[in-house]
């Protein structure tokens, strides 16, 4: 097990290097010079010149790359041109906001998802089947923006059931000490349950709607899955022994039917950081995607370089960490 | 009627499409949104580029403007009409350039082995470490936001989904009877892989194709949404919501964001049925 998670973990080096050999080769290849950018148009060639030797941006490129890869090892991404904050302490700020989001976006996605495919499964080529795999169909091909957008406009305007931006109520802000970052379990910590309560109500909209995607995608391969596992030997058997059917269906089928579940799940978990972005900027929530799109529109490359790396390789981690969970799943699966 | 056919029409590919309700509904929509996109030139109300009617700004749905209008006047059913041309413009491109060079070094990556597979298939990691819109906008953020610097990040972001589509299809197929015959007889690489590997291998290109578009359009209108696709005057469905959202009006005038969104939504819900028609017709073991 140990080797195969070191084996695992070098086989990512390479892919860690493309990815931040890309992102820096991306980023300096941009139109315009940061430089120009923070000294303002009305700087001299001389103030520009020496802000260019004071941000390391007068030296070859491959020296920057070195020095990029040095401090990145160190953990130390450099400061952002616009605020000066160092993208560290951002990262370290804003990530528990992207993944809270993306938490709960995928509570959503997997309690509605596994019991949809689960039920589309059993009720195969009947009236529910096609009910639910419509529904998927449709999930698949929303635009999140527009889902959030529809989702503020109908719940928070319309009903004024829930708020339509941010992590919690100005007032209750105000007297809120975060702990983890996490709001939801630093307000449960504390035991300061109308906090919690505002808190779940603010991550309602944006889950839902991050979590679309996800949850079609879960429904039609645990669909999938599951026929295929309820065509097997073993659950005739069973069903011959007369194991009741709910049995059947949550012990011995789903229980076969996990292995591309997880994997999807895997995968789709990595995507909503990547579709945070969207969602962020429109529910302005504060996390690493609505930052990465500020630093866009800033051309503030420190901090898109500290963003984009830093979700690519938690991308590539969490693919690390679903690998590492089959054998958890499925006594099958052998680690060598 | 169906039984009277014999069994080998009915295994025929375009039988099972045409039979499947999604590829029908799908190549119904598909084609609808083609025939909207070249008629809107021809027989739009307005004309989205200069049509303004700033007494009339921002007016609910009416006969005069069937989805109203938007904060400069301008005729929201004129504007996803031509939205629906660009959307549909950048993700066929997009889907065709990057399909193209995907396919291609898939080939190489599945024929020709040895080191070429190991650069394409890093190359392939890398890409698809990233999250699909993050690449995209990265990428834009570099060529300047333009229709074109859309289709380019599009592009790009199809092709390793491409690559390994084909390299996996080639991996099998370079070891049937027919390319060991046509090595036998001296065949170059180039002809083997155009003419034998390619022609075998294109049912499941085809279905991802489809599939493919769907995706494009949301990148597309997600890239245009976040101010990096088609820049105005060109309109843009994404481009529209982003407008709307970014201007303060999308909530007070919803009809500014629903027809766009909703058009969205048909054109991937378009080609995701047709891709699952051609799925069912072609790569049926697939499903």
């Amino acid at each position: 097990m140990k080797v195969f998670i070191l084996k695992r973990l070098l086989g990512v080096l390479p892919v860690v290097f493309g990815i931040t050999l890309l992102v820096f080769g991306f980023l300096h290849l941009i139109p315009g010079d940061p430089a120009i950018v923070l000294a303002g148009e009305r700087a001299t060639p001389e103030q520009v010149a020496a802000l260019k030797a004071q941000l390391g941006l007068d030296r070859p490129l491959i020296v920057q790359y070195l020095v990029f890869l040095g401090n990145l090892v160190q953990l130390n991404l450099g400061h952002s041109l616009i605020s000066g904050v160092p993208i560290a302490t951002e990262l370290q700020t804003r990530y528990p906001a992207t993944f809270e989001l993306a938490i709960a976006a995928m509570l959503v996605a997997l309690l509605l998802g596994i019991p949809a495919g689960i039920f589309a499964a059993l009720h195969k080529n009947r009236w529910l089947d096609h009910l639910l795999m419509s529904g998927s169909l449709l999930g698949v091909s929303l635009p999140v923006y527009w889902l959030g957008l529809m989702f503020i406009y109908i719940f928070a305007v319309a009903l004024n059931w829930l708020p339509p931006s941010g992590r919690m109520s100005v007032d209750l802000g105000l007297t809120f000490r975060p702990i983890t970052g996490f709001y939801g379990l630093d307000a449960l910590l504390q035991l300061n349950f109308p906090a919690f309560g505002d808190i779940v109500a603010h991550l309602i909209l944006p889950a839902f709607t991050l979590g679309t995607i996800p949850l079609a995608i879960l429904a039609r391969i645990t669909r999938s899955a599951m026929l295929e596992a309820l065509t097997q030997d073993y659950i005739r058997t069973a069903q011959a022994k007369g194991v009741p059917a709910v049995w059947v269906v949550c012990r011995h089928a789903f229980k076969n039917a996990l292995l591309p579940i997880s994997t999807i799940t895997g995968l789709q978990f990595g995507t909503l950081l990547g579709g945070a972005i969207l969602t962020e900027t429109i529910f302005a929530w504060p996390g690493i995607g609505a930052w990465i799109y500020q630093g866009i529109l800033e051309r503030d490359y420190p901090v898109v370089q500290g963003g984009v790396v830093f979700v690519a390789i938690a991308f590539v981690l969490v693919n690390i960490l679903v690998d590492l969970t089959y054998a958890l799943i499925d006594p099958r699966v052998q680690y060598k | 009627m169906n039984e009277l056919l014999s069994p080998s029409v009915r295994q025929q590919p375009w039988f099972r499409f045409w039979r499947s309700p999604a590829g029908l509904v799908g190549s119904g929509l598909t084609v609808a949104l083609i025939l909207l996109a070249v008629l809107a030139p021809m027989v739009h109300p307005y004309d989205a580029a200069s049509d303004r009617d700033y007494l009339a700004r921002l007016s609910s749905p009416s006969l005069a403007h069937w989805f109203g209008t938007d904060a400069l006047g301008r005729d929201v059913l004129t504007l996803v009409w031509y939205g629906i041309r660009t959307s549909l413009l950048i993700s066929l491109v997009s889907v065709g350039v990057g399909g193209s060079v995907g396919v291609g070094l898939g080939l190489v990556a599945g024929y020709v082995r040895g080191w070429a597979e190991t650069l394409i298939n890093w190359f392939t990691d890398i890409l698809l470490a990233f999250p699909s819109i993050l690449l995209a906008i990265a990428i834009v953020t570099v060529t300047g936001p333009s229709t074109q610097s859309a289709m380019l990040a599009i592009a790009v972001v199809q092709i390793p989904i491409y690559i390994r589509l084909t390299r996996s299809m080639v991996l099998s197929l370079r070891e049937q009877e027919f390319v060991q015959a046509a090595q036998a007889i001296g065949a170059t690489t180039v002809h083997i892989l155009w003419r034998h590997i390619l022609p075998a291998g294109l049912a499941p290109i085809l279905v991802q194709a489809s599939l493919s578009i769907g995706t494009a359009t949301l990148e597309a209108a997600g890239l245009g949404f976040l101010g990096l696709g088609a820049q105005p005057p060109t309109p843009e469905l994404g481009t529209m919501l982003s407008d709307a959202f970014k201007g303060g009006y999308a909530l007070s005038s919803p009809w500014t964001i629903a027809f766009p969104g909703l058009l969205i939504t048909l054109m991937v819900l378009a080609f995701n049925l047709l891709g699952d028609g051609l799925r069912d017709g072609f790569d049926p073991r697939s499903r």
